[in-house]
């Protein structure tokens, strides 16, 4: 056997790769050693996932690179991939549901004995492998799609959050097992959002932020810091927009919350959904991707019923059947994807009076007179440019944005719900929508506002929430709420929390410290 | 200044305006062309000839209303041309010998019917969640028997005020009564419901489900009111129907699936949410004028249906591609 020519198993550099004017990666660059778990690293949208697809076939980069033990090769698709044995386990679970899963199996030609084998190394020895897909529960389906990316015995094998809806006794089967990957032929790229996961199994980490590469840390004890470090980067101050923020903090003792939820569940992503939402403040909430904030937010506009729990709005206790109980009872809800909640094909005035004429009860004529003073009105209070506003579709992100915040302010705000309002749109736009939302807390809207950009706490809120596996695990005043603190409290980093999911990782790091010496110690041997 | 801005911004509504009903604008045109070329090729071609286009496009006009109203909400009704046969055999076997004031009591509880057999396709959409185009094409069958069952043969009778409503002209000699009829039903049934929050709860659930939902539209109880409003025009189709031919036939006709190429054809977009009452109805005139020319022209009968499936599609790809340009531009 020849030796290969270089000592990286998988090398991509320079790739880079824009969706219309969106750069979703600028220089990425990733270097993987033959028998390494490597680390892929960033925040939301800091483009992990769009780097997988390329490296995977299932996205065509704009430029750069990538090289597999040492000779350069462009994938065109996912089967090519697999072929050159790079395979990906996805953030979501791809099995066909309607066919049980031997056919999956037969699809993607897996062998069987092997699959057999790796799902008795996950715990799933007892799975019938006639039951159709659909009727399997979603954490056995990711282990079902991680037995079968190993049986196909994978150059580099990656794992896009594979962790993330697994309960506690599975992810700890799952990180034994990749942390078995280490010191043979075989690599493992490893996303996790956990950090304590990052410790347990990976050798080192790539950083990205913002679509480039911006460090490389071998993961020791202590690197966590550095390691959010990196991803944070240099915090860029701008737009001190708190100046108006006169009388935060100062709430009166006897001021009523305007929204109180107490330990709001729903399915298995949120656990214990609490907080009070005082009239004229900006509540912010921060989470990572998938902790639970959907669902909350999901509760709170109505579109989904929680199975536990109890909300009050203005003291009164509400249960809403429908997105129309929540907005009658003062609760709108601003999506981050515009596509969710605009009628694209329809015109700006109809986007903007639909919910508005909601709220009326008749069903007589619209007073179109009325109707269109309170449009003109909303369309000039948020600046919206409606010269295309014949179709919405038409009309750029930011104004569309606007156009979804404006339907609302049109029939007069009591609470607003923001789910990631200015997620993708301009800079310009971004100040405009912190401004109203300051000044609809202003004139005694309370406005919960969950953002993936954590600058934007500072910018705008008054106080923070920080969601964690389903959780409300921290409130931190707007003051203290820099992007470091609200990193660390997302990614629940306090020595003194007891959450059993993490007790049985650092279980399992132990177990796989000790796997990991004894195969050292086997590779010494040779 | 503020007065500049007023102008440009009503110059502004208008080119929307235009440009939405590019298509009904430019359907118009095609069926001008189309009247100047029949004029050319069969200069005899008057207003006997206009007055009979009139009464015979009228049930397929309606018909295509009917599946507009409910294609506009997203969804399809596969029953209209059973509903058309249902209401006709019904009307025509109840008004046969009797009075005309009868009549209207006929045509009252017949437009009740088409209510109920409107409500009946909508709950069943609703409530079962069984997809559209499977109950309606169920529910076909259900009220063509019917519609068997009431009258086995074509027969019965119209009152004469209904059959006045809709044969020979009005005014000028030009003006077939048939199209003031049309006008009459678009003017009480349509302009209400789009002046209404019905109309845009209708545009909106056949626009985004979804954003509807989340704006607070109640989704099922609208695409019920749309199916309602689709059962009624369809009565109205089949009161025409008996209006223009005197008697009631108990077998579909082609309306069903002319209905739905009507609508394609005059616009309204079949995944929902986009187009009117306006294009369909123009449309139909197209189809029957095409008909009409080939006839002029001593096509053989079965080319002709070719050639009129043929146009229709040209027709779609040549607007899909004006379309298409003009999104990119």
């Amino acid at each position: 056997m020849t030796l290969p020519t270089t000592d990286l198993l998988l090398e991509a550099t320079g790739v880079s790769k824009t969706y219309g004017a969106v750069v979703a990666l600028k220089a990425a660059s990733l270097a993987v050693r033959p028998g390494e778990v490597h680390a892929l690293m960033g925040a939301n949208g800091a483009g992990k996932s769009t780097l997988v697809k390329i490296l995977t076939g299932a996205v065509r980069p704009d430029g750069g690179t990538i090289a597999v033990h040492g000779k350069e090769r462009i994938v065109h698709s996912p089967l090519e991939a697999r072929r050159g044995g790079l395979v990906s386990v996805y953030q979501e679970p791809a099995l066909i549901p309607d066919l049980d899963i031997r056919s999956n199996l037969r699809l993607t030609e897996t062998p069987l004995e092997p699959f057999r084998y790796w799902l008795r190394e996950l715990g799933l020895e007892d799975l019938n492998l006639s039951s159709q897909a659909r009727r399997v529960p979603l954490a056995s389906l990711r282990i079902i799609d991680l037995a079968r990316a190993l049986a196909i015995e994978p150059d580099v094998l990656m794992l896009d959050e594979m962790t993330a809806a697994l309960p506690a006794n599975l992810t700890e089967r799952v990180l034994e097992v990749i942390g078995r990957q280490r010191g043979g032929e075989r690599s493992v790229i490893f996303i996790s959002h956990r950090l304590i996961e990052i410790a347990a199994v990976c050798d080192r980490a790539t950083v990205l932020r913002e679509g480039e590469t911006v460090g490389v840390v071998d993961v020791t004890e202590g690197s966590d810091d550095r390691i959010v470090e990196l991803m944070l980067g240099q915090i860029v101050k701008e737009m001190p927009a708190g100046a108006e923020r006169a009388a935060r903090g100062m709430r009166a003792a006897d001021v009523k919350p305007r929204l109180a939820a107490r330990g709001l569940t729903a399915g298995t992503k949120l656990h214990d959904g609490s907080f009070e939402l005082f009239p004229g403040e900006v509540l912010g909430v921060v989470a990572l991707e998938g902790q639970g904030q959907d669902e909350l937010f999901d509760i709170l506009a109505g579109s989904v019923r929680p199975s536990g729990g109890e909300l009050l709005v203005d003291g009164a206790p509400v249960s809403f059947r429908h997105p129309a109980d929540a907005i009658r009872a003062g609760l709108v809800y601003v999506a981050a994807d515009r596509a969710e909640a605009l009628l694209m094909q329809r015109s700006v005035r109809e986007n903007i009076a639909l919910p508005f004429t909601t709220r009326l009860r008749n069903w007589g004529l619209i007073d179109l007179a009325r109707e269109r003073k309170t449009v003109d009105g909303a369309v000039a209070t948020l600046q919206i440019d409606a010269r295309a506003g014949g179709e919405v579709r038409r009309l750029s992100g930011g104004n569309q944005q606007k156009v979804t915040i404006a339907r609302w302010v049109a029939g007069g705000v009591r609470t607003m719900l923001c789910f990631d309002p200015t997620r993708g749109i301009d800079i310009r736009t971004k100040q405009q929508i912190y401004r109203l939302l300051r000044d609809l807390a202003g004139a005694g809207a309370a406005v919960l506002l969950y953002t993936s950009e954590l600058k934007e706490v500072q910018l705008v809120c008054d106080r923070a929430i920080v969601i964690f596996g389903g959780r409300v695990v921290a409130e931190i005043d707007a003051a203290d709420a820099d992007e470091p603190a609200l990193l660390r409290a997302a990614y629940n980093l306090r020595s003194d929390a007891v959450i059993p999911e993490l007790a049985a990782v650092e279980a399992a790091a132990v177990a796989i410290g000790a796997a990991a010496v004894a195969g050292d110690e086997a590779e010494g041997d040779r | 200044m503020t007065n500049a801005t007023a102008t440009m911004n009503r110059v502004a509504s208008l080119g929307a305006d235009v440009r939405r009903n590019a298509w009904t604008l430019g359907l118009l045109a095609f069926l001008v062309v189309l009247l100047v070329f029949t004029k050319v090729i069969q200069p005899g071609y008057g207003p006997i000839a206009a007055q009979g286009l009139g009464t015979s496009v009228l049930p397929l006009a309606l018909a295509a209303v009917a599946q507009a109203i409910v294609v506009i909400a997203g969804g399809i009704d596969l029953s209209i041309g059973s509903m058309m046969a249902l209401t006709s055999v019904v009307s025509a076997t109840l008004m046969k010998g009797q009075s005309e004031e009868f009549g209207v009591a006929v045509v009252v509880g017949v437009l009740l019917l088409g209510v109920v057999l409107g409500a009946v396709n909508g709950g069943l959409v609703v409530i079962t969640r069984v997809p559209d185009i499977v109950v309606t094409l169920a529910m076909s069958f259900v009220w063509a028997g019917f519609a068997l069952l009431v009258r086995a043969a074509p027969g019965g009778g119209a009152a004469l005020w209904l059959k006045d409503l809709v044969i020979g002209p009005i005014g000028n000699e030009w003006i077939p009564r048939a199209a003031i009829a049309m006008v009459v039903v678009v003017a009480i049934i349509w302009i209400p419901v789009v002046r209404s929050r019905l109309g845009l709860s209708i545009y909106a659930i056949g626009s985004n489900q979804l954003a509807a939902f989340r704006s607070g539209v109640p989704v099922g109880r609208t695409k019920l009111a749309a199916y309602v409003l689709t059962g009624l025009c369809a009565a109205l189709a089949g009161l025409s129907l008996t209006a223009s031919t005197g008697i009631g036939t108990p077998v579909p006709g082609p309306y069903t699936l002319m209905s739905v190429a009507a609508v394609v054809l005059g616009g309204v977009s079949l995944a929902g949410g986009r187009g009117g009452v306006f294009g369909p109805i123009v449309a139909v005139v197209v189809l029957q004028m095409i008909r009409t020319d080939m006839t002029f022209l001593n096509v053989n009968t079965n080319l002709a249906v070719v050639a009129q499936g043929v146009i229709l599609i040209g027709v779609l790809m040549f607007g899909s591609l004006f379309e298409l340009r003009r999104a990119r531009a």
